[in-house]
């Protein structure tokens, strides 16, 4: 099993005639990822690796019957009409990878998604992957990396940071750990799924039996998903790392949402928190996978 | 700075309908004396500065006659308010207050809300997040839908629970309403009115507004004459400036470069600082810092960015003066095929090591295509008179052994070059 997408998920992919789109779309299929079909508007009629290209999600989901999943590769400025497109064709599960998206376009994409009962990963989300099923997005790279980088195992990875999404999980299969499902939040001020909801998608999920959390300074997902733990929706064992410790308030750190704002996102505010509910929080990244791994062979003792 | 000024911001609520004080911006003391003038009243002048606590600052003063503003102005412009310049001052009529409230948007970005929250309180002007703190009962606050438009009987609705005379619930309403079209209207993060006035002749004004516009959506505002919208909390310096102009139009992957410490001499040991991945970039600060390395910037490229725009930035690094070594940290096994920056990263150095004999040089990097990105640099980085290491995927997860070694090349160099001396 894994979380929000498998080898049975039917994805599209949304600007699949661009650079990224492209690129990635051909590392999707290598992985094995059922991508059925993909949109541009106005390019409607040609292909792309083979996979035909529609104007619109609503055309490509006549011609292929339901699609679970989209990801677009669509830059901020426009990427919310992309998305809206999706949302309102009904598919269910949109990952957003564009980073500076409007916060406004952001606002509505997302409370149009709630309405709608549609999750959306990002924007500003490198993506996500479910070892050794399905790929969305970027994370994974290329298919011979992934297949390197992530291996199947017990663990579910989120994380507000792209690039340690795979950093986390590389760590694990020298721990000789894998992964059930990875995945990247979103780098922007505002996202979609936040770690407060899909702790309870791991929760559900059996093969997954513990949870790591990579954390950053500001916004309070991490206080959140402290909250989850303490109401007692999730109940398996989590592993935590707050990045951005020595960094100065007041000041962005690239990510647009890596800053402190008003006193709020501290560092020491999301490590209080989530010590507080019986989270292991780890002072440095490279702690999470013995933790883990100590962790897990312990469980297996009891 | 996406933060706007005073005087922008009262201009856009006046636009929508709300009441400010009469007056003008100025930047030189005749032009003050002129409003002062045209007023023909007591006046307030005020620094127009990006900063909170002006007036405790001194940047907020009151005058009697129009020859005093000039004197006042005088005094303010160019003076230096909670660090920030006096370039311009904002000369108002000066209010009769009878009573001062306090109305605010901000965006909540809790999983339960992800929307502006309207708020308002009959307790402006002191700090109003002391009184939010202290006492709940006296700030009111609703979530907006922002797929809906706002209806100005929501906002009656939100006031009619405070304890405000029944006559100000319609006025106040409105001034709201307005304060949330305009936050809307030109993609705000954060928009307030504090004190929002009630005169002793009865009549509502914004007496001050501080408004925030969201970075991303900067471009849709070119009215707003934003020049630098990164959230940096201070006047961005010249290549900060430079660094923007590279990423501004460029959407593919991310170019960031902030400065953390501009005045510092050589051999102070500051390095200049290159991460990849928001969090790896942290990653690698976090550690740097903890071994005792000053950064002079911070910069990070990643989400796939050209090599074009890598190679920009590695030229922005070492624009700074007096650093003492250049360090690229990528503690990530990052998904982003890395021989965009390999080659990037080649061409810069070559061009920049050339005259820097010794100078430490500390690259980690490993992800997708990282064996073939070592070649690349390996072979690119050949015959440089500098002292250069590199390390791959084992250091991901061994981060500090790399920043100790950054640590001892720094202090190696700056011996040497103190001796030199």
């Amino acid at each position: 099993m894994a979380i929000l997408i498998d080898e049975n998920t039917t994805a599209l992919v949304q600007g699949i005639t661009g650079r990224e789109g492209s690129v990635r779309t051909r590392f999707m299929l290598d992985y094995g990822t059922k991508v059925m079909c993909g949109v541009t508007p106005g390019r409607g009629g040609g292909e792309v690796w083979g996979v035909p290209v529609y104007d619109s999600v609503a055309e490509a989901i006549k011609a292929h019957g339901q699609i679970n999943a989209s990801v677009t590769f669509v830059p901020g400025p426009q990427v919310k009409s992309a998305v809206i497109d999706a949302i309102e064709a009904g598919v269910k599960f949109i990952v957003v990878p564009a980073e500076r998206v409007p916060l406004y376009d952001s606002l509505e994409m997302i409370a149009l998604a709630r309405k709608k009962g549609t999750y959306i990963l990002g924007p500003g989300s490198l993506g996500l992957l479910s070892a050794g099923k399905a790929a969305m997005g970027w994370l994974g790279g290329s298919e011979e990396f992934a297949r390197e980088i992530f291996k199947f195992g017990p663990v579910g990875v989120m994380s507000r940071s792209g690039g340690q999404t795979s950093t986390v999980t590389w760590s694990l299969v020298g721990s000789g750990l894998g992964v059930t499902t990875a995945m990247h939040v979103g780098a922007e001020p505002i996202v979609g799924l936040s770690f407060a909801e899909i702790l309870p998608l791991f929760e559900e999920d059996k093969e997954t039996k513990a949870v790591v959390l990579f954390g950053e300074i500001g916004t309070v997902a991490e206080e959140e998903a402290a909250e989850v733990i303490r109401e007692g929706r999730f109940t398996k064992p989590l592993v935590a790392y707050i990045a951005g410790r020595n960094l100065p308030s007041g000041m962005r750190f690239s990510h647009a949402s890596a800053i402190i704002e008003r006193g709020r996102g501290t560092a020491e505010s999301k490590v209080k928190a989530l010590e507080s509910v019986g989270a292991c929080v780890v002072d440095r990244p490279q702690e999470i996978a013995t933790t883990l791994s100590k962790i897990l062979k312990g469980s297996e003792k009891k | 700075m996406p933060k706007l000024y005073e005087y922008q911001g009262k201009k856009l609520l006046r636009d929508a309908g709300v009441r400010v004080p009469e007056g003008a911006v100025v930047s030189s003391p005749a032009e003050a004396r002129v409003v002062a003038d045209k007023l023909g009243k007591p006046a307030v002048i005020k620094s127009q500065v990006g900063a909170t606590g002006r007036f405790k600052a001194g940047g907020i003063k009151f005058t009697s006659k129009a020859n005093e503003a000039e004197t006042v102005a005088q005094e303010l412009l160019g003076k230096e308010i909670k660090g920030l310049k006096v370039e311009k001052v904002l000369v108002e009529e000066k209010l009769a207050i009878e009573e001062e409230f306090y109305a605010g948007v901000i965006i909540n970005d809790s999983c339960k809300v992800k929307g502006p929250v309207l708020m308002f309180s009959p307790q402006g002007g002191v700090d109003i997040e002391e009184v939010a703190a202290k006492s709940h009962e006296k700030v009111v606050s609703m979530n907006v839908d922002v797929l809906k438009v706002l209806k100005t009987e929501e906002v009656r609705k939100l006031l009619s629970g405070m304890d405000i005379a029944p006559s100000l619930i319609d006025p106040l309403s409105q001034t709201v309403h307005g304060l949330y079209k305009v936050f809307k209207e030109y993609d705000a993060r954060s928009a307030e009115i504090n004190p929002l006035v009630l005169t002793t002749d009865g009549k509502i004004y914004a007496a001050d507004c501080r408004m925030v516009i969201d970075e991303a959506s900067v471009f849709r505002h070119p009215e707003l004459e934003i020049d630098y919208p990164r959230d940096i909390g201070r006047a961005p310096t010249e290549l900060e400036r430079l660094a923007w102009k590279v990423e501004e139009k460029d959407y593919r992957g991310v170019g960031y470069f902030v400065q953390m410490a501009q005045d510092f001499g050589p051999v102070e040991g500051y390095v200049g600082f290159h991460g990849i991945g928001g969090g790896g970039a942290m990653v690698g600060a976090d550690a740097l810092i903890r071994h005792g390395l000053k950064i002079a910037n911070y910069a990070d490229t990643s989400g796939n960015p050209t090599a074009s725009k890598v190679y920009r930035v590695v030229k922005l690094i070492f624009s700074q003066p007096n650093i003492d070594g250049y360090t690229l940290m990528g503690p990530v096994i990052a998904n982003q095929e890395q021989w965009h920056h390999a080659h990037a990263l080649v061409r810069a150095l070559r061009e920049e090591l050339p005259s820097r004999p010794n100078f430490p040089v500390v690259i980690l990097i490993a992800g997708n295509k990282d064996r073939e990105s070592m070649e690349v640099l390996k072979e690119g980085l050949k015959g440089l008179p500098a002292k250069i290491e590199i390390f791959g995927r084992d250091y991901v997860d061994n981060v500090d052994s790399v920043a100790e070694r950054m640590k001892e090349l720094v202090e190696e160099y700056r011996n040497s070059a103190k001796e030199g001396k």
